[in-house]
């Protein structure tokens, strides 16, 4: 860490349409520099998991290849996003009583309470993947941020909690692991880290929905003062859409998908009304005729009904109306004309385009919304790195266990 | 929480006398598990045409039918004779369910001796007083379809004869159990969920619950006309124990996946929890439900078994009509909504469901072709809860999952949404 090269951060998000690795460079200064940018097209994944090992491989490799050349760098390591539909975010409150004769809270205690907040049961198969601080009370004084130093003789703490079902949280670990490549840390929620790469720091503060609209699926990460208040995932995504397609116009998965990229919309055009579009003779595929009405109707239908849930979702937990600076979208999903329309309908609040990133960049490429979680990763190894740096600072923002995984 | 005997509405206080009767093969295996583990104290009554199996049978009381027309042999499948040498020892019968207030029978439809005996059975524990409750297993498809055809014939009367029927597809029930089960194993897991329903009636009934539910509460769900009942339960444990539970009894096999939900018209919710079950626990759970299956009969059970620790266990009881019945009894007509004509696809503000905020309606249709949509078959799965006479019979369309036909299904509420929205919504495309 303390050679002249700066230190390599590289994020590796293994999607369901595409493998994405993004390389960046740490500073002295804390800044981080994207230097490089792979992809590749993904196999192996289905609805954000991995179906097929071996296919997975190759993309990734392929993948980092690419950020490899770009970059002109080796990649050891990577910060390594996961998700799926088994994963589950909730919040828990946790009490520890401070002993000790001066009243003084220590670090110690700060790892106790965390702990009791966790304790209370898990399934047996599952495992925490990250343990996100919220809010301190010392003595019922609410809203400390850091309570070491204090003097209480109660400490509580509310910690949002993001657990998965073990096996499937490692499968991507040993794929990238079979490959000669260090994890670096636990793996990262992939909701987490687009939402580290979307938001700034006033957003999270006055409150913020992104939306993470993949091809397998969909995380949604809400912030509100400055904290991580909720996270899910729903294992609907732009593949739902196209497969919807399919079914609904009677074409084959491929052409369905190039209809729904090259025609489809969010909601339902007034002019589309009647209109045709006519699919040109492939290898195998005659011409067919395709009216455009039907095609709008059944991609707003799902993508209605997915943001949907989500907000349904929300209003339960009643934080739709803590959301001061609306919703962001990224993932491959905010390309779908129209989609900021729809998700401002559904959701009554302002929906901001994904902007560029809070990253140093120098290549464009990087202000598609689908690099979001890619980014956000180098953004959280960066973050991590930062924490070894100035011992433990960063775990009162975002504490994730380090080897939560390992050592369950 | 505290937990005061005077608070509970303990039905009688010389207890209930519970009698137990497993009939035929499935029936008398079903009766081992309840005696090693029942929640309470009751008589039970083995009754068999086959008397091998009958000996094998732990039971105290054994019934051997048809003696004379069987010579012990059982039925070789018939349930006709099932039926003549049940009715052969009817006195017998009688004369052992006498003074009894619930009998609970327990038997496996399409053999000789469940199909045809039970229903004479459930006759006569009704004239001896008795609230009696039948649960049954239906045949494997492997079985063949006279089997089924046999065990649907038998269900009838015996829908006919007890008071509430609650079926255990086995078809249903072998989802439940991965593909390595041995034959051996399955039929004995089935004679176990069989054994599992009956206890979770019996718990509900015999012991005094925090809200506890009487026979005729019971009865409010399970009797309805031609009304078939399915059971499912499930139990969580840990921080989303209720959502966790829940969220497997949407999805559970016995229920088809959470459709017989949606399609329920009256449901028993039981939650059983150690000593540390909420208010707020019960309050979430009956929430969830509602909204799940709004407008139906919902009754709600709650009780606390020490035994329970940590869990939380869900049972529901649904019923639903197999057929496309006018003749709802009066009271619960009055609570639903008017009979369905089938245009409330053609005007979804009117259906249950609320209408897309969003994707605009499509045109209101002319009267022709309103006749012409009413005729056509629908190729829409329809959520809602009535159906009406043509659509029961109308030939279903299998709808696709595509590329999701073999990946882990996406559950939310029940619904499967990996099913194109489009068609689960009944949005009209053109």
């Amino acid at each position: 860490m303390f050679d002249a090269s700066p230190q390599l951060l590289v994020g590796l998000e293994v999607g369901t349409s595409k493998v994405c690795a993004v390389v960046g460079e740490l500073k002295e200064d804390h800044q981080v520099n994207i230097i490089g940018v792979g992809q590749h097209r993904s196999r192996g994944v289905r609805k954000g998991e991995i179906i097929d090992a071996q296919a997975a491989t190759d993309d990734i490799r392929e993948a980092l290849a690419d950020a490899e050349e770009q970059a002109d760098v080796e990649i050891r390591e990577v910060v390594l996003g996961v998700t799926g539909g088994h994963l589950r975010g909730y919040n828990r409150h946790g009490q520890h009583p401070i002993v000790s004769d001066d009243r003084c809270i220590t670090e110690e205690d700060v790892q106790d309470v965390i702990k009791n907040a966790k304790a209370t049961g898990l399934p047996a198969e599952h495992c925490v993947l990250h343990i996100i601080r919220q809010h301190f009370a010392v003595d019922g004084q609410p809203g400390i941020t850091n309570p070491v130093g204090m003097a209480g003789a109660m400490l509580e703490v509310d910690v949002h909690i993001i657990q998965g079902h073990y096996n499937r949280l490692q499968s991507p670990v040993r794929v990238v692991q079979g490959m000669q490549l260090e994890v670096q840390g636990a793996p990262v929620f992939t909701g987490l880290a687009s939402a580290l790469a979307a938001l700034d720091a006033e957003q999270k503060d006055i409150g913020a929905l992104v939306v993470d609209l993949g091809a397998g699926t969909t995380e949604y990460v809400v912030y509100a003062q400055g904290v991580v208040k909720h996270t899910g995932v729903l294992a609907v995504g732009g593949d739902h859409v196209t497969n919807d397609i399919a079914y609904g116009l009677k074409v084959p998965q491929g052409r369905a998908e190039a209809l729904k990229v090259e025609h489809g919309a969010a909601l339902v055009d007034a002019s589309a009304r009647g209109r045709n579009v006519t699919l040109a003779t492939e290898s195998g595929h005659a011409s067919k005729t395709v009216n455009l009405d039907p095609l709008q109707r059944i991609m707003a239908s799902r993508l209605e009904e997915t943001l949907q849930l989500i907000a349904d979702e929300l209003d339960r937990e009643r934080l739709l109306d803590g959301l001061g600076a609306g919703v962001v979208l990224v993932g491959g999903g905010a390309r779908v004309p129209r989609i900021h329309e729809l998700a401002e309908r559904v959701f009554q609040l302002p929906v901001l385009p994904a902007h560029r990133f809070t990253v140093n960049a120098e290549t464009t490429l990087l202000e598609s919304p689908e690099f979001a979680t890619a980014i956000g990763l180098v953004k959280y190894g960066a973050m991590q790195a930062q924490r070894e740096d100035s011992g433990g600072w960063f775990r009162r923002v975002i504490g994730n266990r380090f080897g939560a995984l390992l050592n369950r | 929480m505290n937990l005061e005997p005077e608070q509970t509405t303990a039905a009688e206080s010389r207890g209930l006398l519970v009698k137990i009767l497993g009939v035929g093969g499935a029936g008398c295996n079903a009766l081992e598990p309840l005696m090693a583990a029942g929640p309470g104290s009751a008589a039970f009554i083995a009754v068999n045409t086959d008397a091998m199996e009958l000996s094998r049978c732990p039971a105290p009381v054994k019934v051997a039918l048809g003696n004379r027309t069987a010579r012990g042999l059982g039925t070789s499948g018939d349930p006709e004779r099932g039926r003549v040498a049940a009715e052969g020892a009817l006195p017998r019968l009688r004369e052992l369910l006498a003074g009894s207030d619930v009998v609970f029978i327990a038997t496996g439809l399409g053999g000789g001796t469940g199909t045809g005996a039970s229903p004479v059975v459930a006759a006569a524990a009704r004239e001896a007083g008795a609230f009696v409750v039948a649960f049954v297993t239906l045949p494997f498809e492997c079985e063949g379809a006279e089997r089924s055809r046999c065990a649907r014939a038998g269900l009838e009367r015996l829908q006919a004869a007890a008071d509430g029927v609650i079926t255990i597809p086995n078809e249903a029930a072998q989802k439940l159990f991965d593909e390595s089960t041995t034959a051996v194993e399955m039929f004995r897991a089935v004679n176990a969920l069989l054994a599992d329903g009956v206890a979770g009636l019996w718990r509900l009934l015999a012991r005094p619950g925090l809200i506890h539910v009487d026979a005729s509460v019971l009865l409010s769900v399970l009797r309805r006309r031609h009304a078939e009942c399915r059971f499912a339960t499930a139990a969580a444990s840990g921080p989303n124990r209720s959502a966790e539970a829940l969220e497997r009894l949407f999805a559970h096999p016995l229920l088809d996946g959470g459709e017989w939900l949606t399609d329920a018209e009256a449901l028993l919710v039981s939650l059983v929890g150690g000593p540390g079950l909420t208010m707020a626990e019960i309050n979430r759970v009956m929430h969830r439900v509602n909204r799940q299956c709004d407008g139906v009969h919902l009754v709600l059970g709650a009780l606390v078994d020490p035994g329970m620790g940590d869990a939380l266990g869900i049972t529901l009881v649904a019923s639903r009509s197999t057929r496309a019945d006018a003749d709802v009894p009066a009271a619960d007509a009055a609570a639903k909504p008017a009979a369905h004509d089938g245009s409330e696809f053609l005007h979804p503000g009117q259906t249950q469901r609320p209408a897309s905020r969003v994707v605009a309606p499509p045109p209101a249709p002319t009267p022709e072709n309103l006749d012409r949509l009413k005729a056509a078959p629908s190729g829409a799965k329809s959520r809602r809860k009535h159906h009406t006479a043509e659509q029961v019979e109308m030939p279903l369309e299998i709808v696709s999952k595509g590329r999701f036909e073999k990946s882990e299904p996406t559950l939310r509420n029940g619904e499967d949404l990996d099913y194109p929205t489009f068609v689960r919504k009944g949005v009209a495309l053109n």
